[in-house]
């Protein structure tokens, strides 16, 4: 059954996507705004992250003590999200409790009061949670792919929690003003799935949002992303842990590249179906040497990253990178078999029904959908833009961007290189 | 709900759910971590993975895609009671998800080499773990609770008998264990009930039955005084945990603790393959405003269970960057006597008894989720368990709640563990 959602938009700009649903009685509300990190201030990384933990804490009519008495006596867990390019606030109600909950939400969008002493209190949290990914051989390898891999100050290299000593030295009229400065109505899809009728939806929407009049914010452009000319390898030695996390990758493709759905069928074979893949096959299933391995394709308003990913014992890391080199290389040299190719398509098709079973999962697919302008349709178009693929769409995808030659490798855990002499 | 039982012992579960074309079977055995001798820690983990790894009739090279051709997920998980199995795909697909499942029971091949080479994917998912302090924490915390009761060793085993045992122990393990009657089969999802079981039948009715199986009876006998650990490791940030030995699922107290945590740390619900997902609403909660509002810990959670026997409710707190775990813990320790000593409010039952109200319906939005819960109070406790839950945390009192803290927070039932970092390069 196609989605079919309603969507429509409000005089002041905003828009609003809804699907009814009545598999339980409840409601997913799910308010995205383009203000990611992105948008964070020059020279001042992390403000944007530091917001997200601050905005849900007092409105202009609403303290922080209400805001926590009005989420939990309904069982109310509210998540704030930042990613690059959106700023999210989502939560799942009962559906009783819909009106005043996204009363309660658009209040916090529209009306932060950003008190001082609710962000002292979330600094402290910020920071030592920048201290616990400094422990964190995983998020060390990915950050640091990031960096590497866009360069220079680009905002996808960006650590999106800022760093200590610039998080400490944010003030409230910062936050205020990247909030005047970022959020607007013509910012804002609001996505609303579940046991709620569609017009009622749109009638509480209106009224909660429709008094919302701030002035569009200003284009952020992307800088452009340049390809790795070569080959990097950075080791970042972790001696008090246990096991090595690799990262290895690639600049790839924006989402809107007529070529998205040949990267998207070409990642899966190659890194994900099944356990990971052909990934997967050689490194966890033949040669036993890591729990996970996989790899995943990030495509976004500029060109996202594809990045492999695995946790493999110090003595094998060698090892698990000489494999991801020669399945990097057989990919590209001899391409995906024809079957390979109608597996994922298959597996990509029929999972589209379990992809869509839950309130909190469809909001997500029409957010995606809405941000990247895919159209209303889109989930009953998929399967069509799946089977267009060809076997040498995938393969072309392949030796688009990956190449042993060009990749960016990153080490992080107990492992250091060997000095030779 | 339909209940059956097979000429083998089989136990069958059947639910309809027809809010989309979808079907999630799971198998589930009664064989986890605690009935593991020493010397074999890890070996129920370790078999699931050999569960994946072919079969008579499911070739090596034929597990791969198997249920992915009908876009399909399988996983599986190995707890300290249980071990299970799962398959969600398009309803299409009930025969092949009965197919591998009725595989799984009967006919894994356990070769040599798949067995080899599991060995080192185990132990780097071990190592992986330990990565995270929180986790290492939490397993020695739990090795420190527990003196007599295998609840004390990790579902992962440890580390030397991962580098010893050898493939006759897990198929042994696994033939005894892997029987019909030892067993509970859950379907769920776009089925017609009389059709399913005829189906079940089919695949599973001429599995033979093992012989009967005695789990270990071993009694934690009660702790005398509070025990205490600490980790001194390489590390960025301290962590704090605090475990209170706990009621069994079936126990008068649990569901009043459960009220208890909803009150301390906010309501989680039951479900452990879902519930953890989605933090839980704790804004208002005793201990967060104790912790986290006064700048004391960056985050704080509890940790309940249903459980066949009594287990822990464990308490965690992150220290804030420059914070002593001291401090924390007087804090934490303050809360819970209180709690000891003068019970909840009566807004706090309202309000815990409201959260849990919201998750349970949160836990119950998909097929797979609806299956799961099934399977795990079946296995566990029973199906009545699972049913009456939301009956049974709206009638829960002030005065048993009191009574619950009473009993599970007193000093001399709690083991406290520090993760106290050394600073790193």
């Amino acid at each position: 059954m196609p989605l079919n959602p309603v969507r429509t938009r409000l005089d002041n700009g905003a828009s609003l996507l809804v699907k009814q649903t009545t598999t339980t009685p409840a409601v997913a509300i799910s308010l995205s705004l383009r203000a990611g990190s992105i948008a964070d201030p020059a020279g001042l990384p992390g403000m944007t992250w530091l917001l997200s933990r601050v905005i849900d804490r007092g409105t202009d009519t609403r303290s922080a003590a209400d805001i926590a008495e009005e989420l939990d006596s309904r069982g109310i867990t509210l998540t704030v999200i930042v990613t690059r390019h959106a700023f999210s606030l989502g939560c799942r109600c009962l559906a009783d409790d819909f009106e005043p909950v996204l009363a309660l939400l658009a209040d916090i969008v529209m009306s932060p009061s950003l008190p001082e002493e609710e962000i002292a209190t979330r600094k402290g949290e910020v920071i030592t949670s920048i201290r616990q990914d400094d422990d964190n051989p995983a998020i060390r390898a990915t950050e640091t792919l990031m960096a590497l891999l866009y360069p220079a100050g680009h905002p996808y290299g960006r650590r999106t929690k800022g760093s200590i000593g610039v998080v400490e030295q944010m003030t409230r009229d910062q936050l205020a003003r990247l909030h005047a400065r970022r959020f607007a109505p013509s910012e804002l899809t609001a996505v609303i799935v579940g046991d709620v009728d569609p017009v009622r939806a749109g009638d509480v929407t209106a009224r909660v949002f429709g008094g919302w009049k701030n002035p569009a914010a200003a284009a952020l452009p992307v800088p452009p992303v340049v390809p790795a000319a070569a080959r990097q390898r950075v080791v970042i030695p972790m001696m008090n842990k246990a096991q090595a996390d690799v990262a290895y990758g690639f600049t790839a493709i924006s989402r809107n590249d007529p070529a998205y759905y040949a990267f998207w069928l070409m990642n899966v074979a190659f890194g994900q179906y099944a356990i990971g893949g052909r990934l997967g096959d050689s490194i966890r299933e033949r040669q036993g040497m890591a729990y996970y391995v996989s790899s995943s394709l990030d495509a976004n308003v500029a060109p996202g990253p594809l990045s492999i990913r695995a946790g493999v014992s110090p003595a094998n890391v060698d090892r698990a990178i000489a494999s991801i080199d020669e399945e990097v290389s057989r990919l590209t040299r001899d391409g995906l078999t024809p079957k390979e190719l109608d597996e994922s398509r298959r597996y990509l098709i029929g999972s589209i029904p379990r992809s869509l079973e839950t309130n909190a999962a469809i909001a997500n697919f029409l957010q995606v959908e809405e941000f990247f302008g895919l159209g209303l349709d889109y989930d009953a178009r998929l399967p069509d833009l799946l089977k267009a693929v060809t076997l040498d769409d995938a393969n072309a995808a392949a030796r688009r961007v990956l190449d042993p030659d060009r990749a960016t490798v990153v080490i992080a855990g107990p492992y250091e290189d060997r000095v030779i002499g | 709900m339909r209940a059956t039982r097979l000429d083998n012992g089989l136990k069958v579960l059947i639910q309809e759910e027809h809010t989309a074309p979808l079907a999630s079977v799971w198998c589930w055995y009664k064989v986890g971590s605690k009935d593991e001798r020493p010397g074999l820690t890890g070996v129920s983990h370790w078999c699931e993975h050999m569960n994946f790894k072919g079969t008579t009739n499911i070739p090596r090279d034929q597990v791969k895609g198997i249920i992915e051709q009908y876009g399909g997920s399988w996983n599986g998980y190995t707890w300290i009671d249980q071990t299970t199995y799962l398959e969600t795909a398009t309803s299409d697909a009930l025969d092949r998800m009965l197919f591998i499942e009725a595989e799984r029971m009967a006919s894994c091949l356990y070769h040599p080499d798949d067995c080899e080479s599991e060995r080192t994917v185990i132990i780097s998912e071990l190592q992986g773990g330990e990565n995270d302090p929180d986790q290492l924490l939490d397993q020695e915390l739990t090795a420190t609770a527990f003196k007599a009761h295998p609840y004390r060793h990790p579902t992962i085993g440890w580390l030397p008998d991962l580098q010893t045992m050898t493939r006759e122990d897990l198929y042994g393990y696994y033939r005894r264990f892997y029987v019909p009657n030892n067993a509970t089969l859950v379907i769920v999802g776009d089925v017609d009930t009389e059709a399913a079981l005829r189906r079940a039948e089919h695949y599973f009715g001429a599995i033979q039955p093992g012989a009967a199986i005695e789990r270990l009876r071993t009694l934690e006998p009660d702790q005398t005084g509070e025990r205490r650990l600490t980790i001194r490791q390489g590390g960025t940030t301290a962590y704090l945990k605090v475990g209170y030995h706990a009621p069994s699922a079936t126990e008068r107290d649990f569901f009043p603790l459960l009220i208890l945590d909803a009150v301390l740390t906010g309501a989680k619900g039951l479900n452990l393959w879902s519930s953890f997902r989605t933090p839980p609403p704790q804004r208002s909660a005793r201990l967060y405003r104790a912790l986290v509002e006064r700048g004391l810990a960056s985050s704080v959670s509890g940790g309940l269970m249903p459980t066949e026997d009594p287990f822990l409710y464990t308490v965690s707190a992150t220290a804030n960057e420059g914070t002593p775990l001291a401090s924390v813990e007087a804090a934490l320790l303050e809360v819970m006597a209180n709690v000891a000593l003068h019970g909840i409010t009566d807004a706090e039952l309202v309000k815990a008894k409201a959260q849990l109200r919201a998750r349970l319906v949160f836990d119950s939005d998909s097929v797979t989720n609806i299956a799961h819960q099934l399977g795990y109070y079946d296995t566990i406790a029973s199906v009545d368990l699972f049913t009456s839950a939301p009956a049974r945390i709206a009638a829960v009192t002030l005065e048993e709640a009191a009574t619950a803290a009473r009993a599970v927070f007193p000093s001399a039932n709690r083991t406290i563990g520090w993760f106290d970092p050394l600073p790193v390069g």
